[in-house]
């Protein structure tokens, strides 16, 4: 069975397929990415990328570059909460290294790895996201939590089901 | 037209060049040597090596020569020390995580990345941290990969997109981790695939079958002749000591470019397979038994002399050379036979008196993508003949409205603009016909054919195509020259080039059906076309009647002949069958009483003529294996023993210029004229089981490459075949 595509992110696709000219539907693959590993708690399978690059008239292999070029996308099966702190210039002045330390030994696991019970996805490694006036931040399921101490981390974290 | 030309400086000579060309070409025409890796001129610009940096006067920093557009006074430094330090530094670049492996590389050698080193690399490397390991992928039998070796010029992955079409290569992940690859593992499907290994400036990519058989410097180069198909791609084959070691393309613009399909690349492995006859057998009381090569001959030079001249028939295929057919033709006039023929894969020969002088293309092999519009009918042209199917992408990608007419749907990987399918040829072309004459009056000839037969909107479309296009053709396939209404086929198709002011051609079958009908190996025709004054027996009806003594010249009775059904048994009904063959099959001792080792085209000199009527000889470039002798030397012995006159050829350059000064003028022209009115078909438009031959089961040699039956599209195919 290949993997069927929701009404949803078929909307979705038809929304920005709309947005660029005849023959460009290739451009509508990151939202297309977007919208399914959104539906598919974080990350997108081989199959799904078929799924979409049949919909839109691709050669897999387009879909495939796009989707491990991203850090965006995982290709993998990862927690279903992506926790991504970032670790660029302004949140490593201001202690991002002790957070992502806290982090790590709080869940047990390195950057890069999801938590036993597949609840948390902690991020390999964040690039600037354009909050650096409330650094430390991290981003917690595409929600920016900032001017981060230890204990918010801990209630932010403990606060995901 | 003085305003695309603009002036430039190469290293300090003055240039004309066009407007728009890129540097590269430039200093390429003009032989100033710039180092590149990504660069191909048959594909599109990456200009991602950085290797074929150079300097630009005013321009701050060096720029790529495959990138840089000339301009109107551009000065141009290849040479210049700011030249050459931008592409040593590339070059440092690409060796950081190049592995050291060369002597135990396929590519050390003839490896551009090697070269390039000895040009432009340091002595020692500066780098002192770990180097990229990446997996390798398993592709398919065909290419073998190293990919730690990889410099990432994506010259495989333009191949697939803009040459085939078919896209599965690609580049994954970024930076450090970038790497080339499928993604998901599957192997790499496309006739021509294994043009990637040429493509592949370092071992990469390389020739799975040939790996750490050979190195490059051991190996003499000869030019030969693609034998599979109507193109005859033009070859080189590396051979070692005798020993064909693999085959790479030998460029020709004209014909196949610098590509070659993958069964002319790997088709070479059955030259050495374990079927090879190795000496001459004979049939004794049902059990075989080896004999000398002088008492074999002897004995089927006996049974040809004792023979009734009516009951001796002469079958080949259209892979016998000019030279064997010459031969071969002489032989039959001396024995007083016109029972000799080469149209072993044509059902229908009612309407033979009408045949061309050759079957040709219509127009030249590099002509097809001058064409605007293109009719393809009766054809799995990629599996018939893949440079043909490139060219006609090609003409596709350019613009030109190509459509097809068969009864199957095969893929093609472009847009395709009509596909006419779902029933018998027959009925397609009627429909055609009738929309291409748009109430006018047909053709005598297919009046009675189009008889009732309305068009449809897509045969509508399909005429309109061909009669707007400022040059159309339409093209018949070899499904259609086995189609058992060949003559049907064949009339409607000539009356839709003629009502819709298109020209008209066709594909033939094997490497030199042109030649085989210009040396007369045929039973309607002498030499050089000539009408017989009695007509012999087709390949049908030579197997249908008792004969005395049947001559296979390279044919396999099984696999081969599809003008009549059941060949190997009533061929084993014949009073004696004397097989030439390189390969013993269980057919053939079926079939045959006397079996005569030939060699392949590798072991044999001689002469095709392909589609476009292209003369193109080739020398023989391995050992001949175990006892096998040229096809011609057997036929010219033979010849001798059943006392034809002259001859004494010593070289079979000899019997080709014979064969050339007798020959008249070669007519080229397709003109189809039908005898009458041409009767309905009734019932015999549907495609026979084997009407369609795979890729991968053409001929004797291709169904003995074992890596070629290795792919996916052989398996595929037996799979379909085995039910």
């Amino acid at each position: 069975m290949s993997y069927v595509l929701s009404g949803h992110v078929r909307d979705e696709i038809e929304h920005w397929k709309a947005r660029f000219p005849e023959g460009r539907q290739r451009s509508a693959v990151i939202s297309a990415l977007h919208a399914i590993q959104h539906e598919n708690h974080g990350y997108v399978t081989a199959e799904q990328m078929n799924a979409v690059a049949e919909y839109l008239d691709l050669p897999t292999i387009q879909v495939y570059e796009v989707a491990t070029f991203y850090s965006m996308f995982q290709t993998e099966e990862v927690g279903r909460h992506n926790v991504a702190i970032c670790t660029n210039i302004s949140c490593m002045l201001r202690g991002a290294d002790d957070i992502v330390e806290h982090v790590e030994s709080k869940l047990g696991i390195t950057t890069g790895e999801s938590t036993g019970d597949g609840r948390i996805y902690l991020k390999k490694e964040e690039e600037c996201l354009a909050a650096c006036c409330g650094a430390p931040m991290m981003m917690v399921d595409h929600k920016y939590h900032e001017n981060l101490t230890t204990d918010q981390v801990d209630e932010i974290l403990d606060g995901l089901d | 037209m003085s305003d695309d030309i603009v002036n430039i400086e190469v290293d300090g000579e003055a240039v004309e060049a066009r407007r728009g060309q890129m540097l590269i070409e430039v200093t390429d025409a003009v032989g100033a040597y710039v180092p590149r890796f990504c660069y191909h001129d048959k594909l599109s610009v990456a200009a991602n090596c950085r290797m074929c940096l150079v300097e630009v006067e005013k321009v701050p920093k060096p720029m790529p020569a495959c990138a840089t557009p000339v301009g109107e006074g551009m000065k141009v430094f290849t040479k210049s020390p700011k030249a050459i330090a931008a592409q040593k530094a590339t070059m440092e670049f690409l060796l950081i995580n190049h592995p050291l492996d060369c002597p135990i590389c396929d590519q050390g050698g003839e490896c551009e990345l090697q070269d390039l080193a000895i040009g432009y690399g340091r002595d020692v490397s500066r780098y002192n941290d770990g180097k990229r390991v990446v997996k390798d992928k398993d592709i398919g039998p065909l290419v073998s990969t190293d990919m730690t070796r990889c410099i990432h010029c994506t010259r495989c992955v333009r191949f697939g997109e803009e040459i085939t079409g078919k896209p599965q290569l690609g580049t994954t992940d970024r930076g450090e981790n970038m790497k080339i690859g499928t993604y998901v593992e599957q192997s790499v499907d496309h006739e021509l695939s294994a043009n990637i290994i040429d493509l592949c400036p370092v071992g990469a990519l390389n020739n799975k079958p040939y790996r750490y058989s050979a190195r490059a410097w051991e190996m003499a180069q000869h030019a030969t002749v693609s034998p599979h198909d109507c193109v005859g791609s033009n070859l080189y084959a590396h051979v070692l000591r005798g020993t064909v070691k693999r085959i790479v393309p030998r460029a020709n613009e004209s014909i196949n470019e610098s590509w070659i399909a993958d069964r002319d690349r790997y088709s070479y492995e059955a030259i050495y397979s374990g079927d090879r006859l190795m000496r001459p057998r004979v049939k004794e009381n049902g059990a075989w038994r080896d004999v000398d090569w002088e008492g074999a001959l002897a004995q089927a030079a006996d049974v040809l002399k004792s023979a009734d001249q009516d009951k001796v028939a002469l079958i080949a295929t259209p892979a016998v050379t000019v030279e064997e057919g010459h031969l071969l033709s002489q032989i039959a006039d001396h024995l007083g036979t016109a029972n000799i023929d080469h149209r072993v894969g044509r059902r229908d020969v009612s309407d033979q008196d009408n045949d061309p002088m050759y079957p040709s293309l219509g127009c030249s092999i590099a002509e097809i993508e001058q064409h605007d519009a293109i009719l393809v009918a009766g054809s799995n042209v990629r599996a018939e003949a893949p440079i043909i199917a490139h060219r006609l992408r090609k003409a596709a990608v350019a613009g030109a409205a190509i459509s097809f007419a068969n009864s199957s749907v095969y893929e093609y990987l472009f847009d395709v603009a009509n596909y006419l399918s779902g029933a018998g040829l027959v009925e397609l072309l009627a429909g055609v016909a009738v929309a291409a004459a748009d109430g006018n009056s047909l053709p005598d000839s297919v009046t009675e054919l189009c008889d009732g037969v309305t068009a449809s909107g897509a045969h509508k479309d399909v005429a309109r195509s061909l009669a707007e296009a400022d040059r159309a053709i339409v093209l018949l396939g070899n499904i259609a020259g086995r189609h058992a209404s060949y003559t049907a086929v064949r009339a409607l198709a000539a009356a839709i080039a003629e009502l819709t002011g298109a020209s008209f051609g066709g594909l033939s079958e094997g490497p030199n059906s042109a030649g085989a009908c210009l040396a007369g190996v045929l039973p309607h025709r002498a030499q050089g076309g000539e009408n017989r004054v009695t007509a012999g027996l087709d390949v049908a009806s030579m197997l249908a009647q008792a004969m005395d003594a049947v001559v296979l010249v390279n044919v396999e009775p099984d696999a081969d002949i599809h003008a009549a059904t059941d060949a190997v048994a009533r061929l084993a009904e014949q009073a004696f069958v004397v097989a030439l063959t390189p390969f013993v099959s269980d057919a053939l001792l079926e079939a045959a009483d006397l079996l005569l080792p030939t060699g392949t085209f590798a072991e044999t000199s001689g002469t095709y003529v392909n589609v476009e009527g292209t003369w193109q000889s080739f020398s023989g470039v391995a050992s001949a294996v175990g006892e096998a002798r040229p096809t011609w030397k057997v036929l010219r012995v033979l010849g001798n023993l059943v006392d034809a006159p002259g001859f004494d050829y010593v070289t079979s350059v000899d019997v080709r210029d014979e064969f050339v000064a007798r020959l008249g003028e070669i007519s080229t022209s397709n003109a189809y004229e039908a005898s009458g009115r041409i009767a309905k078909v009734n019932g015999a438009d549907a495609p026979a089981n084997d009407i369609d031959i795979p890729l991968y089961s053409v001929d004797a040699l291709v169904r003995r490459a074992t890596a070629l039956q290795l792919t996916d599209e052989a398996q595929r195919a037996r799979a379909v075949s085995d039910g």
